[in-house]
C-alpha cells in the first residue's frame, strides 16, 4: 500500500464520517415540523458527500456504467417523488422493495466474487443480507400491489399456512448454515435467494389492508437491517450506521402500530386479522339506526362550539380531504372550534392522515393525537367520523368477545352527538359490527364522503 | 478481520441506540415523512453498488451492480423529493406559538 493510495482511503473515510453525522442530524431534526426541512437538507448533503466520496475509491476503473445507472435511477426517482399524497403508502412499499433489491443484488454479486474463500462471519452476514433483502423485496412488492389494489386487499389464507412459511424459512436458514461451513457449495446459494423471495410473498399475502401500517413499518425495519448486514459484508461503517438507523426507525414504528392495535408482532404476521369471522354481526337483530340529511347535519354543526373530526382510510379513498378543508374553513369562520383526532393506525401507513390533511392545507396544530384528545370528547359537541370505523368502535372497550377488544380507540361515543359518514351499514374491513352506530347520540350520514361533506359545506354557505 | 468485526459490531450497537433515541422523539405527525426520509438514507447502499460496478471484476457483477445502482438511486432521488414535498405542506395556523397547542 503506497502513501497516496492510503491518503485517498483516509479522505473517503473522513467523508463517510461526516455523512454519518449528517444522517443522524437529519433524523434528529425530524422531531419537529419546524426543523424537519433542515433535516432533509442535512440528509441530502450527506448523501451527495457519500456518493461523491465513493467515486474517489481507488478500485474504481470504469465510470461509464456508474454514471449511466445514476442517471437512469434519478430518472425513475423523480416520478416516484411526484406521486399523489394518497398514493404515498404504495410508493413507500415500492421504495422498500427497491432498497431491498439493491442490497440483495450486491450481496449475490459479492458471494460469487468471493466464493469459495469466504470467512465464516462474512458468509453468515451475507446470508442474512440476502435472506432479509429477498423477503423484503417480494414482500414489499406484494404490499405495494395490495395498496395499489392491483392485488386483492383481503387476506389470502389457507390451512397450514404458518407451518409452510416457517418451514420455508427454516430451510433457507439451514442452507445458509451449510454454506457458512462449506462456502464452496455455491449451488445452494440461488436456492437461499429463491426461498427468501418466495417467503416474502407468502409472508405478506395473508395480511389485510388494515394491518398495512404495521407491515410497512416492519418491512422498513427489515430493509434497514439488510443494509446493515451489507455494511458488515463490505466492512462499511457508513452502511452499518445508515442501516441501523433505518432498522431502528422501522422497529419503533412497528411497535407503535402494534400497540395502537393491541396486537403482537406474531399476531400481525401470523394472525390473518381479516379472517376472524365473528358471528356477532350476523346474530344482531335489526337494531334501529338514526340517519340525517346534509341539511340536518349542517344545522347541528353550525350550532356546535367544539367539533372533532375523525378521519380514516375511507376519507383517503373518497379523496374527501379537500372538502373537509372547506368544512374546516366555513366552521372556523362561524367561530366553531374544529380539531382533528388522529388514531395512530388510521390509514394505510404511520402518519398517513396527517399528510393527507396537511396536503389539504389544514394547519398541523389542529391535528391531535389520540392520547391527547380522548379526554376532550365528553366536552365535544359533535364528533364527525369520516371514513373511520374500527378505531371508533366502543366494543374495543366493553365487549370482551370482540376481536378488537383492548385496542385503544378514539372515544367518539362520549361526545354529545356523533355523526358518521358512511356509504352503507356494511361492517368495516375487519367485518366487525360497530355498536357505535346504534347509540342514541349517533346519527348516520349515508353517502359518499366527498359529496356529503360538500353538501354540508353548501348548506353552511361555504360554496 | 476479527478486530474489524468487533469494531463493526460496536458501531452497529451504538448506531442502533442513537436511532432509537432520536426516532422516539419524532412527532407522530411526521411519521410518514420520517419513513420516506429513512428510506432515502437507507439507499446509501448505493455506495456498495458503485464500487461493485466500478471495479469491473466480472460481467455478472457489473450487471447486478448497475441494476442495484438504478434501484437505490431512484430511492435517493424519489425519497428526498417526496419527503420535501410532504414537509412543505405542514403549516401551522399560529406560527408564533404553534408549540403550545397540546392542552
Amino acid at each position: 500500500m503506497n502513501a497516496e493510495f492510503a491518503g485517498s482511503q483516509y479522505l473517503i473515510e473522513v467523508i463517510y464520517l461526516v455523512a454519518s453525522a449528517l444522517f443522524i442530524l437529519s433524523l434528529k431534526w425530524m422531531s419537529s415540523p419546524k426543523t424537519a426541512r433542515h433535516g432533509i437538507l442535512a440528509g441530502e448533503i450527506g448523501m451527495v458527500l457519500a456518493i461523491g466520496g465513493t467515486l474517489l475509491h481507488h478500485g474504481i476503473v470504469d465510470y461509464k456504467w456508474i454514471i449511466i445507472a445514476l442517471v437512469l435511477g434519478s430518472g425513475i426517482g423523480i416520478p416516484l417523488g411526484m406521486v399523489q399524497m394518497t398514493a404515498v403508502p404504495q410508493r413507500t412499499a415500492l421504495s422498500h422493495a427497491f432498497g431491498a433489491l439493491c442490497v440483495t443484488l450486491v450481496g449475490s454479486a459479492e458471494f460469487y466474487l468471493q466464493t469459495p474463500h469466504i470467512p465464516k462471519f462474512t458468509m453468515s452476514v451475507l446470508a442474512m443480507e440476502v435472506i432479509l433483502g429477498g423477503l423484503t423485496f417480494t414482500g414489499s412488492l406484494i404490499a405495494a400491489g395490495k395498496l395499489q389494489e392491483v392485488l386483492p386487499q383481503r387476506p389470502i389464507t389457507y390451512k397450514g399456512q404458518n407451518i409452510v412459511n416457517l418451514a420455508l424459512l427454516a430451510v433457507a436458514i439451514a442452507l445458509a448454515v451449510y454454506l457458512v461451513i462449506h462456502p464452496e457449495a455455491k449451488q445452494y446459494f440461488p436456492a437461499i435467494v429463491g426461498i427468501a423471495l418466495v417467503f416474502g410473498v407468502f409472508l405478506v399475502i395473508p395480511i389485510g389492508g388494515a394491518d398495512m401500517p404495521t407491515v410497512i413499518s416492519l418491512l422498513n425495519s427489515y430493509a434497514g437491517l439488510s443494509a446493515a448486514a451489507m455494511g458488515f459484508v463490505l466492512n462499511s461503517k457508513l452502511l452499518i450506521i445508515a442501516g441501523a438507523l433505518d432498522g431502528s426507525s422501522g422497529l419503533i414504528l412497528s411497535v407503535i402500530m402494534c400497540k395502537a392495535m393491541n396486537r403482537s408482532f406474531t399476531n400481525v404476521l401470523f394472525g390473518a386479522f381479516g379472517q376472524v369471522q365473528t358471528s356477532a354481526a350476523a346474530g344482531q337483530e335489526a337494531r334501529s339506526v338514526r340517519s340525517a340529511t346534509p341539511e340536518e347535519a349542517a344545522a347541528i354543526l353550525a350550532a356546535a362550539n367544539k367539533v372533532v373530526v375523525v378521519p380514516g382510510y375511507g376519507m383517503a379513498v373518497a379523496q374527501a380531504q379537500h372538502k373537509v378543508r372547506e368544512l374546516y374553513d366555513v366552521l372556523t369562520k362561524k367561530s366553531v372550534e374544529v380539531r382533528f383526532a388522529i388514531h395512530p393506525v388510521a390509514g394505510r401507513m404511520p402518519g398517513h392522515m396527517n399528510v393527507l390533511l396537511a396536503e389539504a392545507d389544514i394547519p398541523y396544530d389542529r391535528l391531535i393525537e389520540m392520547d391527547d384528545i380522548n379526554g376532550d370528547f365528553p366536552q365535544t359537541d359533535v364528533a364527525l367520523v369520516i371514513g373511520a370505523n374500527d378505531v371508533t368502535n366502543p366494543a374495543a372497550r366493553t365487549d370482551q368477545s370482540s376481536p378488537i377488544f383492548g385496542m385503544p380507540i378514539l372515544d367518539v361515543d362520549k361526545a354529545h352527538t356523533v355523526m358518521v359518514i358512511k356509504r352503507s351499514m356494511n361492517p368495516g374491513f375487519a367485518g366487525i359490527d360497530n355498536p357505535l352506530y346504534y347509540l342514541d347520540n349517533n346519527l348516520m350520514l349515508f353517502g359518499d364522503a366527498k359529496q356529503f361533506v360538500g353538501s354540508i359545506v353548501k348548506e353552511l354557505g361555504g360554496h | 478481520m476479527p478486530s474489524n468485526l468487533i469494531d463493526a459490531l460496536f458501531v452497529f450497537m451504538l448506531a442502533a441506540f442513537i436511532g432509537f433515541e432520536v426516532i422516539r422523539h419524532v412527532s407522530p405527525l411526521l411519521h410518514t415523512p420520517l419513513m420516506s426520509l429513512t428510506n432515502a438514507l437507507d439507499a446509501i447502499a448505493v455506495v456498495g453498488a458503485i464500487v461493485l460496478v466500478g471495479e469491473r471484476k466480472a460481467p455478472y457483477a457489473t450487471v447486478l451492480g448497475v441494476i442495484a445502482i438504478v434501484a437505490a438511486t431512484s430511492n435517493v432521488v424519489g425519497g428526498f423529493f417526496i419527503t420535501d414535498r410532504m414537509l412543505r405542506m405542514f403549516k401551522s395556523s399560529r406560527p408564533a406559538k404553534a408549540e403550545g397547542t397540546k392542552s
